[in-house]
């Protein structure tokens, strides 16, 4: 009965020593301090985005799709020996057999050149068209038109879009107010209706002047497209842009720069810009589709590509004449069309899941 | 609610009224005049024409009689033809309201049915099916589609006849114009539908021991149909563009197809006055679709 103990109270919190022996005390061991260290790599938004996307079968099946068709548009021209414009021409005399040539089909002439000289000549893949021109080099230029259309026009929304929704999101109050008043204008305008308006008009406005520069080539019809595109296409990615930097800017780190003395400039650039970045990866994975429909659309009217330059809707178009006879010319451009849209929209649908954490 | 309605409609006037102007200083952007032949021809004559049609004076003069005369219904004479617009472009969108309006009702019923089915079989078989098919019928431009069908049903199977000016046959038209909708309106109700069968009042529906059928369609379905409502004005938009491929297409005389062939032959007049109807036909149904669209629900913020 001696030492007794104060008697410890039910709910006390004390230590009760006479459980731990010095044992306990010891200082841990450098292995133990080890297991402590962090092993992984600490993961970025951008990362863990990433991450999610490469689960996604059918994202990454997509980017796959996407590369080959990338990889031969620009591969293929540097080994078919043909050109887009070209008429088919043996020794230097243009083949007049040499027209609607079926898959891997060799005109007459082609055929007597090759057994005269015994050197193999290239084959016409997709055979040829109308006009003994090589039709698989055609397919190539168009998607590569169709292609450049859609990313170009995707850039131009990016920019403008970003630029304009930022400026109306972050100063707020009246300039956000009547940004916004010219958004709704614009949005309220049926598009499509705009762009072949403004096509038909730039195509005879245009068509004299360009003769010349660089954008001769490209012709009146893309250039107007592109000119549409910029004035109409980017009030989406505006709304989204001010809305999400509407939320960002009432954070307190924003706060804190403000209060540190930062530029206006310089607070959007790295701390508001960069928070948005999914909404606009997003929004731009799912433009360069509807671009491309667009553009497809209106070389399927006549208002898109001058000749001789392609693109997929104007080979379709131009098939439709000989559909009965040679229907393989208007299924290749139109599978390719549905590929590359088909395989964009997945992509960007993938893109939302792994990068869009706050939806669901 | 009135207030919103009123700024709502302002903004339609405004919107329409911008269309006009973009439409009639665009097109007298256009080089050379509407009497400019190959055959040279009588200046006195031209000059004549040009005072009768107004085309003498100042542009913003001209503007204003332009505007002045479409409010009193005359939307001038086709500059081919010589006929007055109006009459052709009433007449020939008869036939494309026919199939358009078609089009969209099969697009609306199938679509809501397909989306109900992929929602409540989420994840099984129907609903991938689904979902695969529409995926695939979002990635293809209505000319592809209407080229396709026109090919395979056509000139290789014979099904349907290609061309008949006294009985035509719009199944194909319709399909090819109603597929695009169809698929994002499946879309758009099966994940509304998902949301609404995760709701509390489905629930509580449910424990209080209402059958199934009955929660499906009078508490979720009824509640999923609201986002669809948002994209009936696209659609009559895609509709009205769209038809102008697919009746070019299928040779049907439609507004869409004489919107087509106007731009070809270059008449200016008639261009200006169907992109003009065009427009308000949209800009209406887009105005009529956001206030429809806040009555039914209620909880949407008025702003």
């Amino acid at each position: 009965m001696d030492n007794k103990e104060m008697k410890k109270s039910l709910l006390s919190a004390q230590v009760d020593l006479s459980k731990f022996s010095a044992a306990n005390f010891e200082k841990a061991t450098d292995e133990e301090k080890r297991q402590q260290d962090v092993m992984g790599e600490s993961t970025t938004f951008f990362k863990d985005g990433m991450r999610r996307l490469r689960k996604n079968p059918l994202a990454m099946g997509s980017i796959v799709v996407l590369a080959l068709i990338l990889l031969i548009i620009i591969i293929a021209p540097h080994f078919v020996p043909y050109s887009y414009d070209q008429i088919i021409a043996v020794n230097g005399v243009r083949d007049k057999g040499s027209a609607n040539l079926g898959f891997f089909m060799y005109s007459q002439k082609e055929l007597d050149y090759m057994n005269e000289t015994g050197e193999d000549l290239f084959p016409h893949i997709f055979g040829t068209d109308g006009l003994g021109r090589d039709y698989f080099i055609r397919v190539i230029y168009g998607t590569r038109v169709s292609l450049a259309v859609g990313v170009v026009a995707a850039i131009m929304v990016v920019l403008i879009g970003i630029v304009y929704g930022s400026i109306a999101g972050y100063f707020g109050g009246k300039v956000d107010l009547i940004m916004m008043r010219i958004v709704d204008i614009i949005y309220s305008l049926p598009d499509m209706l705009i762009i072949i308006l403004l096509s038909v008009v730039l195509k005879e406005n245009l068509s004299g002047k360009l003769a010349g520069t660089i954008f001769s080539s490209l012709g009146a019809n893309m250039i107007s497209m592109f000119i549409v595109f910029g004035l109409l296409y980017w009030v989406s990615m505006a709304r989204l842009i001010r809305g999400q930097i509407l939320t960002i800017k009432n954070n307190e780190y924003v706060l804190a720069a403000r209060c540190i003395g930062t530029s206006n400039a310089k607070i959007l650039r790295t701390h508001i810009l960069p928070n948005c970045l999914s909404v606009i990866i997003i929004t731009t994975a799912l433009q360069i589709p509807s671009a491309i429909f667009t553009e497809s659309y209106l070389s399927f009217l006549g208002l898109g590509v001058s000749v001789p330059l392609s693109s997929l809707g104007s080979l379709a178009n131009d098939a439709r004449a000989g559909m009965q006879s040679y229907p393989e010319r208007l299924v290749i451009p139109a599978v390719i069309i549905c590929l590359i849209v088909l395989a964009l929209n997945l992509l960007g649908d993938g893109l939302r899941d792994a990068f869009d954490t706050k939806l669901d | 609610m009135a207030k919103y309605i009123a700024k709502r409609i302002l903004l339609a006037i405004v919107s329409i009224w911008i269309i006009t102007m973009i439409t009639f200083f665009a097109m007298n952007a256009i080089p050379g005049g509407p009497f400019n032949k190959e055959k040279a021809t009588d200046p006195k004559v031209i000059q004549e024409l040009e005072a009768r049609y107004n085309l003498d004076k100042p542009l913003g003069t001209q503007y204003v009689l332009y505007m002045n005369n479409l409010l009193h219904g005359d939307w001038g004479v086709s500059l081919k033809t010589g006929r007055p617009i109006w009459q052709d472009m009433t007449a020939k969108f008869s036939v494309s309201a026919k199939l358009g309006g078609r089009a969209a009702i099969i697009a609306i019923i199938i679509g809501i049915i397909l989306g109900a089915i992929a929602a409540l079989t989420r994840n099984k078989l129907p609903d991938r099916l689904i979902i695969f098919f529409t995926t695939l019928g979002t990635a293809m431009p209505s000319f592809v589609l209407a080229t396709l069908l026109l090919l395979v049903f056509c000139l290789k199977l014979g099904w349907f006849q290609v061309y008949s000016a006294s009985d035509p046959n719009y199944t194909l038209p319709v399909i090819a114009l109603a597929v695009y909708p169809m698929a994002y309106i499946t879309r758009l109700t099966k994940t509304s539908m998902l949301d609404a069968l995760n709701q509390d009042y489905v629930r509580t529906a449910r424990a209080k021991g209402v059958s199934k059928i009955k929660v499906i369609f009078l508490h979720a379905l009824r509640n999923a149909l609201i986002p669809v409502i948002t994209y009936v004005g696209p659609m009559v938009a895609y509709i009205l563009t769209g038809s102008m491929v697919v009746e070019n297409i299928f040779t049907i005389g439609g507004l869409g197809s004489t919107f087509v062939t106007s731009i070809t032959n270059r008449d200016y007049t008639t261009i200006m006055a169907v992109t003009i109807f065009l427009a308000i036909l949209m800009v209406v149904a887009n105005l009529l679709t956001d206030i429809v669209y806040k009555f039914v629900d209620p909880r949407i913020k008025l702003d």
